[in-house]
């Protein structure tokens, strides 16, 4: 399902990351930095909603708005019950909405929020998400200091939070259209390589978004998919081609391959992952080139692999879900 | 029932693992480990004159303690990133398990946390280790070896 919108505009925008992403090559696009992984508070799950808060804080400064300005918040993260968006929103004193289509947040986020502001309920409104290596990892996976040695094809979840001014006054970049994902299943188990678990997400939701606006990958300046990694990048091509003759090799590419430098940081395997991933690589650098003009037009597609540590354990398959947006700069 | 086309295009493009360097590199750690703890062994049965087996106790708790301590100072996962099962497997890996997971559930409290998640990971090895040490103990009495 392609929707196009007609009355939605991106204001401003915020992204906090943690020492990791400040290590890789988009360091200088970032607006803040924490370097302390805890941020200075007790628990992993603190320091996420700190930095989520941070984001969300920076976003009222850089759009000079006060917190009873915003008139809705939409936010979702990968901590159980979406904890992190919760107690980071409590300040704003909005009404909040709260989201979870794991690393597809962000889109699902702007998907929301722009359907509220074209119909006109709303003026404006904060879509948020956030992640954090640490919280996470005690979530899905071992202890974290543990460490447990991890194959090639596992990613790394992202430390941050980022932030989105949506708006229905004209600014220099336009939501100009969204297609909504569905649910797919290609029979996949690992959760240590999502790359193969989401590429199959991605495609479905390329190719529908394609179809249903009678477009070609041609159309845009660059198609950019959430954190597929090294390994998910190259099967999502092949898969494009074979499957739909749809050709990705001019310009394409993924979140999670530009978020880190491979050379230096070894530890992130395949790539970066987690909600905030494409929101930090979108948020600090796309659309700052869509507001200078490096792009006319770009399609953002999440990707979200949807699953828990019971149902791996259990053995059922690993869903996954895209979300997508393309965002104009305006004439 | 697998899709075939998408499985051999994930299958072309799967990395591959160097296994053979892997598990090089945890023979040799954990052979040094082996000898590290014999002559340790040996050591304590000539300095405070204990018998072998009471030695090999206080060998053990000397290795619990190294990795219990480099775990917390926060540096036995990047070893173990290194050596990986060189690490993980003698009983070095089994105190890491238990401080790790102590560091990481000290926050939720002494019982919802600390106690209830302790042995998260060791809690397998305890289980899968006492059942193998009953069943190689039933080979060894019906085949009429040992006591």
């Amino acid at each position: 399902m392609t929707h196009q919108f007609q009355n939605v505009y991106i204001d401003s925008y915020s992204t906090v990351c943690g020492p990791y992403e400040a290590d890789g090559p988009l360091r200088k696009n970032f607006d803040k930095i924490h370097q302390d992984l805890y941020c200075g508070e007790d628990s992993w799950e603190q320091a996420e909603v700190h930095y989520l808060e941070d984001s969300l804080k920076l976003l009222l400064k850089k759009a000079s708005l006060e917190k009873d300005d915003i008139e809705m918040v939409i936010s979702g993260d990968l901590m159980n019950q979406i904890t992190a968006s919760c107690y980071a929103s409590l300040f704003l004193n909005a009404p909040f909405l709260g989201i979870y289509s794991a690393c597809a947040t962000s889109v699902e986020g702007i998907l929301v929020g722009s359907t509220f502001l074209e119909n006109g309920t709303i003026n404006n409104c904060i879509t948020a998400c956030s992640s954090h290596n640490l919280s996470s990892e005690k979530q899905f996976r071992n202890p974290t200091e543990y460490g447990a040695p991890k194959p090639k094809t596992a990613t790394f979840t992202a430390t941050g939070g980022a932030s989105l001014l949506l708006t229905r006054k004209k600014t220099k970049i336009k939501v100009e259209s969204g297609t909504v994902g569905k649910m797919v299943d290609f029979d996949q188990t690992d959760p240590l390589h999502m790359g193969a678990v989401m590429a199959p997400a991605a495609a479905d939701t390329i190719y529908q978004h394609l179809k249903d606006l009678k477009r070609s990958p041609s159309d845009y300046d660059l198609i950019l998919t959430g954190d597929l990694g090294l390994y998910g990048r190259e099967i999502l091509k092949e898969y494009m081609q074979k499957t739909y003759e749809i050709d990705l090799s001019q310009n394409y590419n993924d979140c999670g391959c530009l978020l880190y430098d491979y050379e230096k940081q070894k530890e992130v395997n395949a790539g970066g992952s987690g909600p905030v991933c494409s929101a930090l690589v979108n948020y600090s650098t796309i659309l700052k080139g869509l507001e200078d003009g490096t792009y006319k037009r770009v399609l953002l597609v999440a990707t979200g692999a949807l699953f828990s540590p019971t149902t791996v354990f259990q053995k059922d398959h690993i869903l996954s879900i895209a979300h997508a947006v393309s965002l104009e700069a305006t004439k | 029932m697998k899709n075939k086309k998408y499985e051999a295009i994930v299958k072309k493009h799967q990395p591959k693992e160097k296994r053979m360097q892997h598990g090089l590199v945890a023979f040799l750690v954990g052979g040094v480990l082996g000898v590290c703890g014999e002559l340790l062994l040996e050591g304590y049965v000539n300095w405070f004159d204990l018998s072998r087996s009471e030695a090999s106790v206080y060998m053990l708790v000397t290795f619990i303690f190294i990795a219990s301590l480099c775990t917390a100072l926060g540096f036995f996962d990047k070893l173990v990133n290194f050596a990986r099962c060189g690490l993980l497997i003698p009983i070095t890996g089994f105190a890491h398990s238990m401080t790790s997971a102590a560091i990481e559930y000290r926050k939720e409290g002494p019982v919802y946390g600390l106690g209830s998640n302790l042995f998260k990971l060791a809690g397998t090895v305890i289980l899968y280790g006492v059942v193998s040490a009953w069943f190689f103990g039933m080979i060894r009495f019906l085949l009429g070896i040992g006591g």
